[in-house]
């Protein structure tokens, strides 16, 4: 074992987990550093709720190894517990408590030493934007209040690793810019995990990104390596374009999509370059070539490539 | 840890307005009992006075409100207990006290606790009314004391099954019937069984009990209880730490 790197919050090895026959997250690793914000993409079923109940101890891994800051969840899970702060995706809250009782509660559960707990709650609520509910029961809040009480009560304890799970569904667009600008706050001192399907949202607070597909980890990489990111689409720049059919039947393309500028996105077959095929076709009929380069990828390019390939084979 | 978790439940209780209601029927029904005793021991007085060795008042007034108290805290527990775990489930607020650093164990033994204390306080305002007796006499304390010990270990074998029951489902309903139906079942099981010796009488709680409501504290009972509470905590325990582990 490599010694513990005072810097790794969060070491996941192997992370597997079964449902019976159905393999629901398979060996999956990873691991994130203080500082770092990382956006965990998947389709719905993909396995990132199960990956983020694994690692918030709510679930058990059918094999494989979680460490928070260097404690094992398995061997010492109170001790790893105490290091996390997690918002799942219904907000766990008790409606019946006032938004102070339920923090409190939450802070006394997280070990927050008795004296400090006050100043955590109030800290807690300044920084969700919450601090005018503070006596009001939380069953009576908007449901954009009560995303952020959930909020509030995951980093009560300053917690090193925040693990949220669509913090921001149900929020209105102000509260949204406030969550994002809360979580890449949360980012400086601490390693924040966030889970989403909102693609714009994690290019603006990730610098970190990963993209699990059917239980498979497929992308990990920096936000910058998303750009560089080699995707198997091409971006073809015709003066004298053809009607699109003539392009899709050149041997070897899947799907041709018009992009903007006269360019034509192209998505080549399983196995197969079609460049070759291109050059020559555009020579043939005259289209007047000017551009054939690799699509340079956003994150959404990568995802739908990642995440629907191979339901279209 | 344990007493935060406690602590959070017996707020939830007071909160409930069920909780309420039933520690009103409760002391309505001691009340009752007791009014309905008082009387009829004021009837049979003076032929009491006759007797070489009578009955006090501890026997003949306080130990039948023990009585009645076990048979209707069999029909209040299940009401209390159901909602521990079952609707926490449902609520999906489960989540909350797993991912803070609490062990199983500290949940189930701090929800245990929670309703316990609920439930010893409607054993104290029976006592608060054994204890009006003593305006007009004086009481057996050592009767009055197993009485009292007696009703708390019966107490704790009900809580202990009410939470297991509650670990098992996301329906409060389904684990306060199952509660009931387990608690009635293990209290008339003498009832059913023609053949004293039958092993099955073991685990009819009404006998453990009986020895009590007697003024005699048998450690065999003691144990029994004890015994009885901790096997359906461990259960609860090893149900909710399966919920993890299995899927």
């Amino acid at each position: 074992m490599n010694a513990p790197d005072q810097n790794q919050t969060v070491r996941a090895t192997e992370l597997t987990r079964n449902f019976g026959d159905r393999v629901a997250v398979n060996k999956v690793s990873f691991s994130l550093n203080r500082g770092e914000v990382l956006g965990f993409l998947g389709p719905n079923g993909a396995g990132k709720t199960t990956t983020m109940q694994m690692l918030t101890g709510n679930l058990a891994p059918s094999a494989g190894q979680i460490e928070i800051c260097g404690i094992d969840m398995l061997d010492r899970p109170t001790d790893a517990k105490a290091r996390i702060g997690y918002l799942p995706e219904t907000p766990p809250l008790y409606r019946d408590l006032t938004v102070n009782e339920f923090l409190q509660l939450a802070g006394r559960l997280h070990r927050v030493p008795k004296k400090e707990l006050a100043g955590a709650v109030e800290r807690a609520k300044q920084r969700c934007g919450i601090g005018d509910v503070g006596q009001r029961l939380i069953g009576a809040l908007s449901k954009g209040y009560q995303q952020r009480v959930g909020i509030a009560q995951a980093i009560i304890h300053n917690p090193d690793v925040v693990i949220l799970d669509e913090p921001t569904v149900g929020l209105d667009p102000n509260q949204i810019r406030d969550i994002r600008a809360l979580i890449r706050e949360l980012g400086g001192a601490h390693s924040v995990i966030l889970s989403t399907h909102i693609l714009p949202e994690v290019e603006q607070v990730c610098n970190r990104v990963q993209i699990i597909h059917k239980g498979l980890l497929v992308f990990a990489d920096t936000l910058g390596g998303v750009s560089s990111f080699k995707g198997r689409s091409l971006m073809l720049g015709l003066r004298n374009p053809p009607p699109i059919e003539a392009i899709a039947s050149v041997p070897g393309i899947a799907h041709v999509e018009p992009a903007r500028g006269g360019l034509f996105r192209i998505e080549p077959a399983a196995d197969t370059d079609p460049t070759d095929a291109l050059v020559q076709a555009a020579w043939d009929g005259k289209w007047s070539l000017f551009q054939l380069a690799p699509a340079v990828s956003s994150i959404e390019d990568v995802f739908v490539q990642l995440t629907h390939r191979e339901e279209t084979v | 840890m344990i007493f935060t978790v406690a602590g959070k439940e017996l707020r939830a209780l007071f909160s409930s307005p069920l909780a309420w209601v039933v520690l009103a029927f409760l002391q309505i029904s001691m009340a009752w009992i007791l009014v309905t005793r008082l009387d009829a021991y004021l009837t049979v007085q003076t032929q009491l006075m006759q007797m070489d060795t009578p009955p006090g008042v501890t026997e003949i007034i306080i130990a039948p409100i023990f009585g009645a108290a076990a048979v209707i805290l069999i029909m209040a527990v299940p009401l209390l207990s159901m909602r521990l775990i079952a609707e926490e489930r449902r609520n999906q607020t489960m989540t909350f006290l797993i991912s803070a650093p609490l062990s199983m164990t500290q949940i189930v033994i701090g929800k245990f606790i929670g309703l316990y204390s609920f439930l010893m306080l409607s054993v104290a305002l029976i006592l608060l009314m054994a204890a009006s007796m003593y305006l007009g006499g004086r009481l057996d304390l050592g009767l009055l004391g197993t009485l009292s010990l007696g009703l708390a270990l019966l107490i704790a074998a009900f809580a202990a099954v009410g939470v297991f029951f509650s670990s098992l489902t996301a329906q409060p309903v389904v684990a306060a019937t199952a509660t009931l139906a387990t608690l009635l079942g293990l209290w008339l099981l003498n009832m059913s069984q023609a053949n004293p010796d039958s092993p099955f009488l073991m685990l009819a709680l009404i006998r453990r009990y009986e020895s009590f409501t007697k003024g005699m504290i048998d450690s065999g009972d003691i144990i029994f209880l004890l015994v009885f509470t901790a096997v359906f905590l461990i259960l609860a325990i090893r149900r909710l730490d399966s919920d993890r582990l299995g899927g």
